[in-house]
């Protein structure tokens, strides 16, 4: 089931299926290792709707909510 | 010929910098350490050739004002050395490609390559060189690891044949990812559950506060141990020469300048007031030891990578002061001086963020040469004096940073931020680079605060301060509740800020009118260095918005302090 990467829970992987966005945003978050067919993995998701920090290829990225809820991403390994 | 050292951000580019051109620039652990480009000199077959430290960016389509800086340098280059971060090979790789397409003449270092294997990445060199049609070279910036073999194949740099369309940039990594390296499956470090440790909000928060908590202690603890042991025992023992020179001169002008006034008959360094009493006792005594100790705890927090986790946990509060978390940086920096907190705005993406970000650093973020005079004025009263100063400044920040995102149009994007990972400081960087803010203090601050007590001094001499004190004196003694002499300190406070609190001392203000002036002095206008470097990066129209904030707010909340004390 596809949800966003804001609602995925922490320290569960998943991978990303679908960026929606401007060309820009895709391609600004797909040079940090955001694109389709990542797996990545949520290490923290700050209080009061502050930004979320996944892995990705071994690297953590901090990104604000709003970019959080245009990444859309499957669950793995249930 | 010029050579130019350009990737992605935190890969290393000053550390190669450094070593090629024996210029020393900073270089943290931190993307956008570097917001302007600097330029230096290596010797390359006989023939000397230019080298210049581009900032860092992911891709040639800029986000923010230094990554714009880095790609108009671009055509300037006759060379670039792409510096490539081994443990991210693969992200490293879209700006490889899109310099290729730039048809630049283009080599590669790849740096971090002792990280890389110690992370069980291993990288095929060979192959990776014929792929790209570039030389690949591997290095390790920090040890000097590769230096000499990257500059023995500078002249083989060259232009790629490779060609690849936008869209199948990511894919085309792909496939050389998967045939020049392979990974082994590892556990996480200690170090890297210590990295996520500091970021998840149930343990992070908690730490940062002992983090900024340790680090004020640490940075008080040297300061007052390195004044207290070493430098006023110095000062004691130069008292008999001054007071012999002050014997030779007998009284005048000229003694009133060089030494100032005998306070019962006897020298004292903090009210004396004389350029080579005050003069060299502000700077050196007061001021040298906490901007010592404050770049040693900055230096080394900067190098082991807290600073990005500190803005991801923060990022919530800058949201509501029109900026996001990566302006604690520049914030953090300012504390040490002002005006390299006001260049490092350049890693914020909007002109509306740099400005609110360079407006509330100039306003409530005090400089260190300042805070150390401050404590020295305020510190008979015990901490109680300095934490008013700060809490005054922090509530007049947090207010002031809510009405500019208020009153200004437009919106703060969000934080984007790659975090990397815990280091272990390599003393030998870390040392250099403190004693280059340490040397940037004793070429560029000391000079002016012998200048702002020597014109101080003339100033008093000719009657002038006692003039403006006495036009200004409505505000200064009707609304601040001070004495009309401290016109004098608000007149020097352009200059330097920390001679102007050492000029407060002999005026005999109550705890009340220390705590007032110290605020007003912080707020009131950016010393003349910061001034300068605010007009270079906002403009004049900006700045003079900007001084607008910084007069009305400085008499605002000194007036308020005036009737809340």
């Amino acid at each position: 089931m596809e949800i966003t990467l804001d609602e995925l829970e922490i320290e569960r992987p998943a991978e990303i299926k679908r960026i929606v966005g401007g060309f820009g945003f895709q391609r600004r978050i797909a040079a940090l290792g955001l694109r389709v067919g990542k797996i990545v993995r949520k290490v923290a998701s700050e209080p009061w709707r502050g930004p979320i920090v996944v892995e990705v290829d071994g690297t953590r990225v901090a990104l604000g909510r709003g970019m959080a809820m245009k990444i859309f991403v499957e669950e793995i390994g249930e | 010929m010029k050579i130019l050292l350009m990737g992605n951000p935190n890969v290393g580019k000053s550390v190669i910098f450094s070593r090629l051109t024996g210029t020393d620039v900073i270089a943290s652990n931190y993307p956008g350490t570097t917001v302007e480009f600097t330029k230096g000199t290596m010797k390359l077959s006989g023939k000397r050739a230019e080298v210049i430290d581009v900032p860092g960016t992911y891709a040639l389509e800029p986000i923010s004002k230094a990554e714009e800086v880095a790609v108009e340098m671009l055509h300037e280059g006759d060379v670039v050395i792409q510096v490539v971060d081994a443990t991210n090979l693969e992200r490293n790789l879209y700006l490889t490609l899109q310099l290729i397409e730039k048809k630049v003449p283009l080599i590669i270092a790849l740096n971090l390559w002792d990280e890389a294997k110690h992370i069980g990445i291993k990288i095929d060199v060979k192959k990776l060189e014929k792929l790209l049609g570039v030389p690949v070279v591997p290095t390790v910036a920090v040890t000097g690891e590769g230096i000499k073999e990257l500059v023995s194949r500078l002249p083989h740099a060259r232009i790629s044949a490779y060609r690849s369309t936008d869209h199948e940039k990511w894919a085309d990594i792909g496939r050389m990812i998967a045939q020049v390296q392979s990974v082994t499956h590892r556990h996480h470090t200690l170090l890297e559950k210590l990295g996520d440790l500091s970021i998840k909000p149930l343990t992070g928060i908690p730490l940062s506060i002992l983090v900024m908590y340790l680090a004020f202690q640490i940075i008080r603890f040297i300061g007052e141990g390195l004044i207290g042991y070493i430098f006023e025992p110095l000062f004691e023992l130069y008292t008999p020469l001054v007071m012999k020179i002050s014997q030779l001169l007998g009284p005048g002008f000229l003694h009133d300048i060089l030494i100032g006034t005998l306070i019962k008959g006897e020298i004292d360094y903090t009210q004396s007031m004389g350029v080579l009493t005050t003069g060299l006792f502000v700077p050196f005594a007061m001021v040298l030891p906490y901007v010592f100790s404050f770049y040693l705890v900055l230096s080394f927090v900067e190098d082991c990578g807290y600073l990005p986790r500190l803005a991801v946990l923060i990022d919530n509060v800058m949201h509501r002061l029109g900026l996001h978390g990566s302006a604690i940086i520049p914030m953090l920096l300012g504390l040490g001086c002002n005006v390299p907190g006001i260049l490092a705005t350049r890693i914020l993406e909007t002109r509306r963020q740099r400005f609110i970000a360079a407006t509330l650093t100039a306003i409530c973020v005090p400089c260190t040469a300042m805070l150390a005079v401050v404590a020295g004025l305020v510190g008979k009263y015990g901490l109680q004096g300095l934490g008013m100063v700060f809490i005054t400044l922090f509530i007049a920040w947090v207010i002031l940073g809510v009405l500019l995102d208020k009153l200004l149009k437009g919106e703060s994007p969000e934080i984007f931020l790659e975090i990397p990972p815990y280091r272990i400081p390599y003393w030998g960087a870390l040392l250099k680079k403190l004693w280059m803010r340490i040397k940037y203090f004793l070429k560029e601050g000391v000079p002016y605060v012998l200048l702002g007590v020597f014109i101080a001094n003339v100033l008093y001499t000719l009657g002038v301060i006692d003039f403006v004190g006495r036009i200004a004196s409505p505000v200064i003694v009707g609304l601040l509740g001070l004495t009309k002499e401290t016109a004098a300190a608000l007149i020097i406070g352009f200059l330097r800020k920390d001679v102007a609190v050492g000029m407060l001392l002999p005026l005999g203000l109550t705890m009340k009118q220390l705590i007032i002036a110290s605020v007003v002095l912080t707020m009131y206008f950016p010393c003349v260095a910061t001034f300068a470097i605010i007009v270079r990066e906002l403009g004049v129209k900006d700045m003079m918005k900007s001084a607008g904030v910084m007069i009305v707010g400085a008499i605002l909340v000194g007036s308020l302090l005036n009737l809340i004390l």
